[in-house]
């Protein structure tokens, strides 16, 4: 243990009631001292991943740390329990946090947004729920704090208040509940039914309890109850939650809430199915075409776009279906990089949003056309998303090379055709709705916007303040780092298959 | 069983009469604070009773008092079995918070020379609902039947809006109409088996129950109740009746008198008729659960389309009777489990919801959505109570709807009736639509009235709002308790014990 003065049960429940914690005091210091409230978040950001960090080593040596908090049904309790996926997402929410937390303060500062107070402290919830959901230590933790990070981020989705926020919060909403009450829930209460137990446990609890088209049926039901993990047709709320502010995007598409999403599907792939009854059943064949299809289709429309941040959701679409077709050709190598790839994917996305807020900030443009030049005044900004873009397209030296690396390992040795033709062919246009940006911020010349523009007054701009630029020089490093140093990630990706 | 071992529990007795007697009290005390002193002291009292007598049961089983020490079912008898203790705690945990509640609200809503009556009015009330629970003879239920709805009656007509006394009179004709349809049933049991008292009348079902005259009084007995209970399509007088009625008057009502009813349909079923195998022998499942899904989805769509937030309340009550009926129709262990503890948990939850209502109403005259933009910066802390119970309703994990839904979900699924449960979760999701209408008017609208500073309640308001709420997160999050009460209630209707 790093902290040596507490249990490492009190560590886990402390991980997920301190940020809850955080959140009063920050409620507390209210409008009346901003930097005091400021300062709270950031202390209890740092104080968190500290509590995270504390139980890693614990769990690379094999130990599986458990506690109960409570007994909510009779014979089902609310538990925590670290294993390796979890830690991995934990430490991912919890120290992308901290980066977050200092953007926040950036950008809302300099853009002078409302009830500042309010965001901070749905921020904290979210966070608590993140991590609730990374210690869940069975079905039912998992679902409680799944819709905990729904309802905490809503408030955040429309926190501007406006028409078209609204109206982007109720598809966020309305999606999101639909498909976990509507599809999730009855799984839930179904394996339930089947089996009596709804922990995770290593090897699945469904082996030979359902098979045939029933499983089929249930594992439809999970995956598209999972809606945070945005398969298609369930992916419509990312691009509407766009309206939110840039940090709530990045909460959004790098911290917590599609991480959650695709960390769900893992864990239930891996712990309620088990590998070895998929391999047998085959008939998780269709998701696997069902995340072939969301990959191609979604970066197809990422191509598309001319706003930016709706070009970023979409490659997160993409990139979230990354993940579940690395879990779905079921090969541990391939699982251990679709978890490679949940860090990787967290790092450059964040990066990529922290630059697309920055650009906002410094010269209130949102459109990919308007970029021309614009590495020249914000070249730390540009650099930093080029790095994530790299990423994004799976070049060294970035992280995303390494995960793509370990998925086409896992597809060239399973034999899946399909999974490499779309491994690819994605490749390809991820570098063809990236690279064209990269190239016109550096070496297209710069076109002043017209004297009716209202915004037109920013042209004359220089970098982000300096609260965003470190935020994303800092993911941007880390995007760079985690190529070098896979070491923890990987450890903990191969400790989730065993190997 | 013969009545001479059994010991009369003198508190069964005690758990009517003393809200009964103290109603008179309040009407010669004329005075509105006198009144609501005793009013307020006789509610904790009966509650504290009411957890003594869950309690006895829980521990020694049934409770008994024979009245003027006459063995049934020669006199009357007063029961209590796990499923009545768990009724007569909720209706007395209501009260016991509505009264406390009630004293700045209606001294706003009632003009001042009636309140003394309004308090002996709800005490009444309270003891009719009571006497529904504890006795054991169908006719004495009908009497007291009669006093909680005159005495409800009475009490709607008291809302501020003129459309309180149309209201109050539908309601009177669809009550009485109810209560006679009752009346007709019990007579021709009466006719057919000579006796009133329902174990006595149990004993003797499966001899007469192939006549048409027993038929007949199931079909009025059923009908008759289903009219109180308000399920659908016999829910008309609700909405107009919880809308225009004084808010503590709603709150009450809301939480305690459609769970007795509910009850009451129970002791019909499973009691009355429990040595017949009823389910077996009609359709009865298939009709129950075609009116409470009927009650589930298209109540539910009304509530979307109020634009009065205390109607719309009123419309997701009639929802809400629907799951309880769903459960109640399931007629499984589990099923029936679903059903008593969302009575439970509905009370918890729009109890809450109803007070605060009633306490944005004191605050602020705000009943429309329209004027309850931007109420969430004004009245933080009663819209926080709202929000717990908002979600309730839908049933989002850590409330008490959560519970109940996978009680319910479960019974379906234990029965495979996969259409069934897909349903039920079907039908939370058309509360998230109308619950979410208040949240976003509430939080995200800037409010009309522009420099009002926040505008919370009394303490007196507040503290009955959020021990409503609190527990509501409590038997949410740690549902044993209620749920193994609800078991053992349902498993001794089921004849499992």
């Amino acid at each position: 243990m790093l902290l040596d003065f507490i249990t490492e049960a009190q560590a886990i429940q402390l991980a997920v009631v301190f940020p809850l914690l955080g959140g009063l005091l920050v409620l507390w210091m209210g409008e009346r001292n901003r930097n005091l409230r400021e300062a709270a978040s950031l202390i209890t950001a740092v104080l968190e991943f500290a509590v995270v960090a504390s139980l890693t080593s614990e769990v690379l040596d094999g130990a599986r740390p458990s506690v109960d908090l409570f007994e909510m049904l009779p014979g089902l309790t609310v538990t925590l329990t670290v294993e390796p996926l979890g830690q991995l997402f934990a430490l991912i929410a919890s120290g992308l946090w901290i980066v977050n937390t200092v953007y926040s303060i950036g950008y809302m500062r300099e853009n002078n947004e409302a009830n500042q107070t309010r965001f901070y402290v749905c921020f904290t919830i979210a966070i608590s729920a993140a991590v609730g959901i990374a210690y869940a230590g069975n079905l039912l933790t998992l679902f409680l704090f799944y819709e905990m990070l729904t309802i905490s981020t809503y408030p955040l989705v429309t926190h501007s208040g406006k028409v078209e926020a609204i109206r982007g919060g109720r598809v966020y909403l309305g999606i999101l509940m639909a498909t976990s009450i509507g599809f999730l829930f009855l799984a839930m209460l179904w394996t339930y039914n089947l089996t009596g137990t709804l922990d995770f446990v290593e090897g699945g609890i469904l082996a030979g309890v359902v098979q045939g088209p029933e499983l089929a049926v249930l594992m439809f039901l999970y995956m598209f109850g999972i809606g945070k993990a945005a398969l298609m047709p369930v992916h419509r709320w990312l691009p509407a939650a766009m309206v939110a502010p840039t940090p709530v995007s990045a909460l959004l598409h790098a911290v917590a809430v599609v991480k959650a999403g695709v960390f769900s599907v893992v864990k239930v792939i891996v712990y309620i199915f088990g590998l070895d009854l998929l391999t047998e059943a085959q008939s998780d064949d269709w998701l696997l075409f069902i995340a072939g299809f969301t990959i191609i289709s979604a970066s197809i429309i990422a191509l598309r776009q001319d706003n930016l941040k709706r070009r970023l959701a979409y490659s997160t679409v993409s990139q979230l279906s990354y993940v579940i077709l690395a879990t779905a050709i079921l090969a541990p190598i391939s699982v251990a990089g679709a978890v490679m790839h949940i860090a990787a994917h967290a790092f450059g996305k964040i990066t990529l949003f922290f630059a697309a807020g920055s650009i906002y900030t410094a010269a209130h443009k949102t459109e990919v056309s308007q970029l021309d030049g614009i590495g020249k005044r914000m070249p730390w900004t540009m650099t930093a998303f080029a790095i994530g873009a790299l990423s994004m397209i799976g070049l060294p030296p970035t992280a995303g090379f390494i995960s793509k690396w370990y998925i086409l390992s896992g597809a060239l040795e399973t034999g899946e055709a399909f999974a490499i033709l779309v491994i690819i062919a994605s490749t390809l246009l991820n570098a063809g709705y990236f690279l064209p940006v990269i190239y016109a911020a550096f070496f297209k010349d710069e076109k002043p916007r017209g004297e009716d523009d209202p915004y037109h007054k920013y042209d004359n701009h220089g970098e982000a303040p300096v609260a965003v630029v470190a935020a994303l020089s800092f993911t941007a490093l880390g995007t760079i780092m985690l190529f070098f140093y896979p070491d923890v990630p990987l450890a903990l990706g191969r400790a989730l298959v065993g190997g | 069983m013969s009545g001479a071992e059994m010991t009369s529990d003198p508190w069964l007795i005690l758990l009517v009469v003393v809200p009964l007697l103290a109603a008179p009290v309040c009407v010669m005390l004329r005075s509105a604070g006198g009144a609501w002193s005793v009013a307020t002291a006789v509610s904790w009292a009966v509650f504290a009773i009411a957890v003594k007598l869950l309690i006895t049961v829980l521990d020694q089983g049934e409770v008994v008092y024979r009245i003027g020490g006459w063995d049934a079912p020669w006199g009357i008898e007063y029961k209590l079995d796990a499923l009545g203790a768990f009724v007569v705690v909720i209706v007395t945990a209501i009260g016991a918070l509505v009264f406390p509640y009630a004293k700045r609200s209606v001294e706003k809503e009632i003009r001042g020379d009636r309140i003394y009556l309004f308090y002996a009015m709800l005490l009444l009330c309270l003891s009719g609902l009571l006497g529904i629970t504890v006795t054991g003879d169908a006719f004495n239920l009908f009497v007291f039947l009669e006093i909680s709805s005159l005495s409800s009656y009475v009490l709607i007509s008291l809302g501020q809006d003129r459309r309180a006394l149309t209201a109050a009179f539908r309601y009177l004709i669809m009550g009485t109409i109810g209560a006679t349809f009752y009346i007709i049933g019990v007579g021709l049991m009466y006719q057919m088996t000579g006796t009133l008292n329902i174990a006595d009348l149990k004993t003797i079902m499966p001899a007469v129950v192939d006549t048409r005259t027993v038929h007949a009084a199931m079909a009025f007995l059923t009908v008759g109740i289903s009219l109180k209970l308000a399920l659908f399509p016999l829910h008309l007088w609700l909405p107009n009746a919880y809308t225009f009625a004084p808010s503590a008057v709603t709150a009450f009502l809301a939480a305690t008198a459609t769970k007795v009813s509910a009850y009451v349909l129970l002791r019909i079923l499973f009691t009355l008729f429990g040595d017949v195998d009823l389910f077996e022998a009609f359709p009865l499942r298939e009709i129950l659960i075609a009116m409470a899904l009927a009650a589930m989805f298209l109540a539910s769509l009304s509530a979307i389309w109020q634009e009065n937030i205390k109607r719309m309340m009123a419309y997701s009550s009639i929802a809400q009777i629907g799951y309880i009926v769903l459960g109640i129709a399931l007629a499984t262990e589990t099923g029936l489990t679903g059903g008593i503890v969302h009575m439970f948990n509905h009370a918890l939850m729009k109890g809450a919801a109803f007070m605060s209502i009633g306490a944005i109403v004191f605050a602020t005259g705000a009943v429309t959505l329209k004027q309850l933009e931007g109420i969430g910066k004004r009245m933080p802390l009663t819209m926080a109570a709202f929000v717990i119970a908002g979600l309730g309703l839908i049933g989002i994990p850590m409330t008490p709807g959560f519970i109940s839904k996978w009680q319910l979900v479960t019974a379906a699924l234990e029965l495979d009736m996969w259409p069934l449960a897909a349903l039920i979760l079907l039908s939370s999701l058309l509360a998230v639509i109308y619950v979410w209408r208040v949240f976003e008017v509430a939080y995200l609208r800037e409010p009309a009235i522009v420099a009002h500073k926040p505008a919370e309640v009394p303490l007196s308001m507040l503290i009955p709002i959020w021990t409503l709420a609190l527990a509501g997160l409590y038997f949410g999050a740690n549902a044993t308790f209620t749920l193994n009460v609800a078991h053992t209630a349902a498993r001794s209707l089921m004849g499992g014990l």
